[in-house]
């Protein structure tokens, strides 16, 4: 595996916040093109890439909407480079028609999403996660993704390298789904030397034009790529295609084409969820949390056992696709699972249709401004326990 | 004269079309109407390129949605056929993120002007470094001959059913306003002067803009009662006026009326990228560290 261009990478340890890490962790990944449009709390990542590409050969470019953002680092893929557009909610709901094209186009980006409260313009400096849904379904059509969800400044630099490697594995727009409170909170974050970063280069065709089929999968259903201005003579579509990559819109191809892009991400799930867990083997309740919900609920739990309650937490890292496996297998095993998010009820849905009805599934529901108060988690945890 | 027999006999010694080394011959036939004016267009801008000492590796095409978004999928060259309206700032990301290529954006008027038109103005504004070539049959084709942003007043479109009360884009002026570089008119019949202009388009570092009228039979003329497409062509020869130069305040079209071509605007303006390049190695000296690709477009501190 290839490693980190030293040239990026600012090894040591530092005070900064999760945006800023954030901005670090696509650096170091071997981001050279972002493209953004202001929007809190987004708009310090854009702000330190603005300030550091410079410096490491990098381009960024404001655009005049997100909608152009979300288009313009397609462009710059297409041209060989590892991009990403960064955003928060409204510009978030702007961008899916291009989660789409990417998704369709087979084009590795990431997409950072700083979330904030909502509906509409919502509580712009304030927190939520309210678009685990829309990360998901969020474009028309079928289609799979990946998105991921840090739980702290650290993870912001860790996760979004991960997020750009997991992008050029699968070729597939992968989701960085942050919240206001991780990516304003300060803490120390340390980075590795550049040789201690595995970075996932992109996985590309040099053999002749004539047998070059640029939609043909490998046998992980991921095909090869090549960039504009090397003679390959590309057409990327974002009609129904072919392996040749021309528009063919018949039934047959529709669902060839569709099938794979939904299989690259669920026949590879295995590989892909991560998730951690901390006292599940004899839990009778599991908390389920991702993102800064998961460390509102650690005094919740702590709390809990306290009382001689037995309490598993097990924190999303990759969201989608989700471990859908692992929550059957506790289900059949625990009288509940509780739900803490600032939304009311997206991952709970998710927890619930796996469970099957063979554990209880309880959100712990929040419209976001704020992070939950403990106690309310701490509540929901005791009336599952003792089954009330 | 030849008989039947003659005409339609296949003589391997004949030449291939000139112009099919640039198309994707697979794809053929194209999905445009008999009588409709892109075939015509594509084939002066595969002409252009042909004849402008280009290096077609290096030359991408990307198109937005509608009759005039198909273009990228004929050209056999790199193509990107986007979404509807965002063929430029898709082509903006491409030329930043590689300078070398010649970046042509190939879309029609209700793409690149109405959904599309704020990241039309923006890109003359930061005057990037692209060829737009847009075809304006003064309708939606596509989706069935409704009003856009180009019909002229009065014009009937199956969205304005009882004749257009909008008022119309002025293109040339438009782009001009927003600090183009080059900006002309030609309609479909003006094959010879079209070729050269997207040759000198293409030549012209920033954005340039050519605008070019051509006949919709199936939507905009049968519904206007204005014949076939080739009647339409016959009113572009007619109506049709150059003035290389004009005010481009004085060039905006009406139903049917006079039609001012020529190259209104060429004049010289640092590029988004030029200007990029030049400010950071200004400002940051022997700490710029420009991309690969920038270095090798961009000498020195001037750019020369």
């Amino acid at each position: 595996m290839a490693t980190a261009e030293p040239i990026g990478v600012l090894t040591g340890a530092h005070f900064v916040d999760g945006d800023h890490a954030c901005s670090e962790g696509a650096i170091a990944a071997g981001c050279r093109f972002v493209a953004g449009y202001p929007i809190t709390p987004s708009t310090e990542v854009v702000e330190r890439v603005a300030e550091r590409f410079p410096f490491v050969g990098g381009v960024f470019v404001q655009m005049e909407d997100e909608i152009a953002s979300s288009i313009a680092i397609q462009g710059a893929v297409w041209a060989g480079k590892k991009a990403m557009t960064v955003t928060s909610g409204p510009g978030f709901s702007l961008m899916m028609e291009h989660i789409g094209l990417a998704a369709m186009t087979e084009a590795p980006c990431v997409f950072v999403d700083v979330q904030r409260a909502g509906p509409s313009t919502g509580l712009p400096t304030m927190p939520a996660q309210g678009d685990m849904m829309q990360a998901r379904w969020g474009s028309h059509g079928d289609y799979g993704i990946i998105a991921l969800s840090p739980n702290s400044p650290q993870e912001c630099f860790d996760l979004t390298i991960k997020a750009f490697n997991l992008s050029e594995q699968y070729r597939v727009p992968v989701l960085f789904m942050m919240d206001e409170c991780v990516g304003h909170m300060i803490e120390r974050v340390v980075i590795p030397a550049a040789e201690d970063i595995d970075i996932v280069e992109r996985r590309t065709f040099t053999g002749p034009k004539e047998e070059y089929r640029p939609f043909q999968p490998d046998a992980d259903l991921v095909p090869k790529m090549v960039k504009a201005g090397e003679g390959y003579h590309l057409h990327v579509t974002g009609l129904t295609h072919d392996e040749k990559g021309y528009p063919n819109m018949t039934v047959g191809t529709q669902a060839r084409l569709v099938r794979r892009l939904v299989d690259k991400i669920r026949v590879n799930a295995d590989a892909i969820v991560d998730y951690r867990e901390e006292g599940v083997e004899d839990a009778d309740v599991v908390v389920v949390t991702y993102g800064i919900s998961s460390r509102t609920a650690i005094p919740a739990i702590e709390q809990a056992r306290k009382e001689g309650l037995k309490i598993g937490h097990l924190r999303l890292v990759v969201v989608w696709p989700f471990p859908e496996k692992r929550i059957r297998e506790l289900a059949s095993r625990v009288k509940a699972f509780v739900v803490p998010e600032l939304n009311f009820g997206q991952i709970a849905l998710e927890v619930e249709r796996c469970a099957g009805g063979e554990a209880r599934v309880e959100c712990v529901p929040h419209a976001g401004g704020t992070v939950h108060n403990p106690r309310d988690i701490y509540q929901s945890i005791r009336n599952c326990a003792k089954g009330s | 004269m030849a008989t039947e027999e003659q005409l339609f006999a296949l003589d391997e010694g004949v030449p291939a079309n000139p112009v099919e080394e640039l198309l994707r011959m697979d794809r053929i036939p194209h999905i445009w109407c008999p009588g409709c004016g892109i075939g015509t267009t594509v084939n002066c801008f595969v002409r252009a390129l042909q004849t402008s000492g280009t290096d077609l590796t290096k030359v991408a095409v990307v198109s937005g949605i509608g009759c005039t978004g198909r273009v990228a999928g004929y050209i056999n060259l790199d193509s990107f056929h986007t979404t509807h309206g965002r063929a430029i700032p898709f082509a903006t990301g491409l030329k930043l993120a590689n300078p070398e290529l010649k970046v042509i954006v190939y879309s029609g008027d209700g793409d690149l002007t109405a959904i599309g038109g704020n990241h039309f103005i923006h890109a003359a504004r930061r005057n990037m470094d692209l060829t737009v070539i847009l075809v304006n049959n003064m309708i939606y084709g596509m989706t069935g001959g409704q009003v856009a942003p180009t019909t002229p007043l009065t014009a009937t479109a199956s969205t304005m059913p009882h004749g257009n009360y909008e008022q119309t884009f002025n293109l040339p002026f438009l782009a001009e306003s927003c600090g183009a570089v080059y900006v002309a008119r030609w309609t479909a019949y003006h094959v010879r002067h079209l070729t050269k202009s997207i040759k000198e388009a293409m030549a012209k570092k920033g954005f340039s803009f050519i605008e070019i009228l051509a006949p919709c039979p199936t939507l905009y003329s049968r519904r206007n009662k204005l014949g076939d497409g080739l009647e339409q062509m016959v009113y572009f020869k007619d109506y049709s006026e150059i003035r290389h130069g004009a005010d481009t305040k004085s060039v905006a079209l009406d139903f049917q009326g006079k039609i001012v071509v020529g190259k209104f605007v060429d004049k010289e303006r640092p590029t988004y990228q030029q200007a990029m390049y030049d400010h950071f190695a200004k400002k940051l000296g022997d700490r710029y560290v420009p991309s690969e690709e920038m270095r090798k477009v961009f000498h020195g501190p001037d750019g020369n």
